[in-house]
C-alpha cells in the first residue's frame, strides 16, 4: 500500500500573532513543529504500511526549514520526504496550496492513500485536503476517526460527527483527513532519528512539478484576505435575580428586545 | 555542565528523558499505588530502542556502553526509579551474556534484549546469601548434556516478568567460591516457577519475586564461559552494572530536587517564597552540588569501563556508594523542603525517598561497596 501523508510545519504556540501590516502569521522566535493533527495522520499512515507493507511518503510544502518536519515524519517511521520549495509558492491560499501539493502528488505517481490531518492549528481552515482531492478528482473523507477496515480498492470508515459517528465506504485511491480520536501518536525510535539525520529529502521546486504558472503562489491565490482581528472577548452573562415570576417577566422583557432589533 | 556527549548520546539521553516526563511521570504514582509492572512503558522503551543502547550493533543494539545505559536509567528514575528497573534489571541479566557468553549465546539471546521483545533479570541472592555470596546453596548437577538446577533465589528484580534470567548456581560444592556457574535459563523452562511478588517500601512499581528451580533442566549449552566461572562472572557483572544503580540514584535525586525547586520557588510563608529564605537556599545549593558530583563520578567510572579498563571495580563500587547516598540524603532534604506536603502520598516526593532506599541496598550494600573499595586502595597502594 502506497501512502501520502501531506504535512504542515506550524508554530509551536497556540498563541498565534499576526502581523497587522502584511496579515500573515509572524514566525520569527517561535519554535516550528509539525502541525499536531498531522502527526495523527503520519502515525496512521506508518501504523498501515505496517500492517500491509508498502511505503509512507511526506510531503510538505514551505520554507527551506520545513526539511526539519520531514526529518522528524522520517524518525516516526516514513520512508520518503519530498519538499516543495519555491519563492513562487510565497502566499499560497488553501486553493493554490492544494493545487501545488496535487501537481507534486501527481509526479510521485502511483498512490493508494493520501492522508492528511483535519487542519493546521495556525491556519485553521481544513481546506487543504479536500482542496487536494477535487484538484486530483479523488474521492474524499474528512474528519475520520477511524479505519474500519481496507482492503487493495476500497476503505471502510468512520467519519466523526458532532452527533456520533458515520461509517463511509470509499474506493480507493482517496483522500482522508484525520482527527485526533484516530491514534495516539509514537515517539521517534533512536534508529529513526538515526536514519533521519542521514535521510536527503527529495526538493522540487515550482518547475520540477510542472505546475501552472498562474495557479500557485499570491497570484494564483482567489483569497483576498482584507482584515485579520482578534474578536473582542465576549462580555459577561447577565444574571436576574429576585423571585421566579420577577425573573421571568424580566426574562420575556428582554427577549422581546433581542427579536425587536 | 557539560559532558561532552556524543550526538547520539545526546539524541539517547533526550528520548529518555522525552518518555519519563511524557509518558513515565503521568503514570508513576499508579503504579507505585498498584505495584503492577508497567508493561506499557516497556513498549514504548521497546519502540524506541533504548533498550538496546548499550548492546553491540551486530547483536541488533545501538553499539553504546555503560554509559549509554547510564543515561536511559538515570532519565528513567527522574520520573519513577521502580519503572527504570525494567530497563537496568534488563541489563544486569544481560552484562553476564555480553561479557562471557559465546558468540552462539549473544546471537541467540541479545537481539530479543536489544529489541525489548524479552526482558531479563539476574539470579544471585538467596535467603542465606546476600552479601556472603559465597555461601549460596542454589546446586547445577550436570546430567547427560544437561545441568539439573534446585535451590530459591529470592529478591529478584523483574522475575515473573523477564523472560531470560542469568542463573548462578553451584556446579562443584567441594571447591568453594570456585564451583560456582552460570547459567542462561529461559522462563518457559519446565521445573522454573515464581514465589508472589514481593511487598516493598519503595520501587513498588518494579516485580520482586523469588525464582524456584525444581529439577530445572537446563540445556549444557546454557552454562556462560565454563564450570567454575559464576563467580568471576558475577563480581564481574557487578562492576559493569553498578553505575546504573549510581546513575539510578542520580536520576532519583534530580527528581526530588526538581519537585523541592518548584515548590520552594512557589510556596509562600512570611509574604515570600521559602527560595528567599538562605536556610532552604543553602539546602537547594548542597543538594544540587551533591547530584552534579554523583553525576561526574558515575559518568567517570561508566566512561572508564567503555574505555576497556582492566579493572573498574573501584570506581564502579565508588560511584555507587556516593550516587546512593547522595540521593538517600538529597531525598529527605527534599521531602524536608516541602514540609507537611512532602509526607503526604498526594504528592511525589515522599515516593523518591522510598525509592532511593534500595540503591544503598542492592547490588551490594554501601558497607560491601566501603569494603571494596578500601580492598583496592590497599591493593594499588602495595604495588607501588
Amino acid at each position: 500500500m502506497n501512502i501520502i501523508v501531506c504535512i504542515k510545519q506550524v508554530p509551536n504556540t497556540t498563541d498565534v500573532r499576526i502581523d497587522p501590516v502584511t496579515n500573515t502569521l509572524i514566525r520569527e522566535g517561535v519554535e516550528s513543529v509539525i502541525n499536531p493533527f498531522d502527526a495523527y495522520a503520519i502515525e496512521e499512515g506508518v501504523r498501515l504500511k505496517e500492517r500491509f507493507g508498502g511505503k509512507v511518503t511526506v510531503i510538505t510544502m514551505g520554507p527551506p526549514q520545513a526539511e526539519t518536519a520531514l526529518r522528524e515524519a522520517i524518525s516516526l517511521g516514513v520512508d520518503e520526504a519530498v519538499l516543495l520549495s519555491d519563492r513562487k509558492f510565497a502566499g499560497s491560499d488553501t486553493w493554490a496550496t492544494s493545487y501545488t501539493l496535487s501537481a507534486a502528488i501527481r509526479k510521485i505517481g502511483a498512490f493508494d492513500l493520501i492522508i492528511c490531518g483535519k487542519q493546521a492549528s495556525d491556519g485553521d481552515t481544513a481546506q487543504v485536503g479536500p482542496g487536494i482531492s477535487a484538484h486530483l478528482d479523488i474521492p474524499q473523507v474528512t474528519y475520520v476517526k477511524k479505519i474500519e477496515d481496507i482492503s487493495a480498492n476500497a476503505a471502510r470508515v468512520e467519519r466523526m460527527t458532532e452527533e456520533g459517528y458515520d461509517i463511509v465506504e470509499t474506493p480507493l485511491p482517496c483522500l482522508l483527513t484525520v482527527v485526533k480520536e484516530i491514534n495516539t501518536p509514537r515517539l521517534p525510535s533512536i534508529k529513526g532519528m538515526m536514519r533521519a539525520k542521514s535521510a536527503k529529502p527529495v526538493k522540487w521546486t515550482a518547475c520540477d512539478i510542472e505546475a501552472d504558472a498562474g495557479s500557485m503562489g499570491l497570484d494564483g491565490s482567489p483569497t483576498r484576505v482584507i482584515k485579520i482581528f482578534t474578536p473582542a472577548p465576549r462580555k459577561g452573562g447577565e444574571i436576574l435575580k429576585g423571585g421566579t415570576e420577577y425573573v421571568s417577566k424580566e426574562l420575556v422583557e428582554l427577549l422581546k428586545d433581542i427579536v425587536i432589533h | 555542565m557539560d559532558y561532552l556527549l556524543t550526538e547520539q548520546q545526546v539524541m539517547i539521553r533526550d528520548l529518555a528523558a522525552k518518555i519519563a516526563d511524557e509518558k513515565i511521570k503521568p503514570v508513576a504514582a499508579h503504579y507505585d499505588e498498584t505495584e503492577e509492572f508497567a508493561w506499557p512503558i516497556m513498549k514504548i522503551l521497546a519502540d524506541s530502542d533504548l533498550f538496546g543502547v548499550y548492546i553491540p550493533e551486530q547483536y541488533g543494539g545501538l553499539g553504546g556502553g555503560i554509559m549509554d545505559m547510564c543515561l536511559v536509567t538515570e532519565e528513567l528514575s527522574r520520573a519513577c526509579a521502580g519503572i527504570a528497573l525494567g530497563f537496568a534489571g534488563t541489563g544486569l541479566g544481560a552484562i553476564p551474556i555480553l561479557l562471557y557468553g559465546s558468540e552462539e549465546q549473544k546471537k541467540r539471546f541479545l537481539p530479543d534484549i536489544a529489541k525489548g521483545k524479552r526482558l531479563a533479570a539476574f539470579c544471585i541472592t538467596e535467603a542465606e546469601a546476600g552479601s556472603d555470596a559465597g555461601s549460596i546453596k542454589t546446586s547445577a548437577k550436570k546430567q547427560g548434556n544437561s545441568y539439573i538446577l534446585n535451590g530459591t533465589k529470592q529478591w529478584i528484580t523483574n522475575a515473573g516478568e523477564a523472560e531470560v534470567y542469568t542463573v548462578i548456581a553451584i556446579t562443584d560444592k567441594a571447591k568453594g567460591a570456585r564451583g560456582a556457574s552460570a547459567f542462561i535459563v529461559e522462563k518457559e523452562t519446565k521445573g522454573m516457577d515464581f514465589g508472589k511478588k514481593e511487598k516493598k517500601l519503595g520501587i513498588r512499581a518494579s516485580a520482586t519475586r523469588e525464582v524456584i528451580f525444581t529439577d530445572c533442566e537446563v540445556p549444557a549449552e546454557n552454562l556462560i564461559s565454563k564450570e567454575g566461572m559464576g563467580f568471576i562472572i558475577a563480581l564481574k557483572t557487578f562492576d559493569n552494572s553498578r553505575p546504573g544503580v549510581a546513575a539510578q540514584a542520580v536520576g532519583i535525586a534530580q527528581g526530588a530536587l526538581d519537585h523541592a525547586l518548584e515548590y520552594a520557588r512557589t510556596r509562600v510563608q512570611f509574604g515570600q517564597p521559602i527560595s528567599s529564605f538562605q536556610a532552604v537556599q543553602h539546602m537547594l545549593a548542597d543538594m544540587g552540588t551533591q547530584i552534579e558530583a554523583a553525576r561526574a563520578l558515575t559518568y567517570a567510572a561508566a566512561r572508564m569501563i567503555d574505555s576497556g579498563a582492566k579493572s573498574a571495580a573501584k570506581e564502579s563500587a565508588m560511584a555507587k556508594v556516593f550516587a546512593s547516598d547522595t540521593a538517600m540524603k538529597v531525598a529527605v532534604d527534599a521531602v524536608q523542603i516541602l514540609g507537611g506536603y512532602g509526607y503526604m502520598r498526594e504528592y511525589p516526593v515522599e515516593k523518591y525517598m522510598r525509592d532511593a532506599k534500595i540503591t544503598q541496598i542492592y547490588e551490594g550494600t554501601n558497607q560491601i561497596q566501603r569494603n571494596i573499595i578500601a580492598a583496592n586502595m590497599i591493593k594499588e597502594s602495595i604495588k607501588k
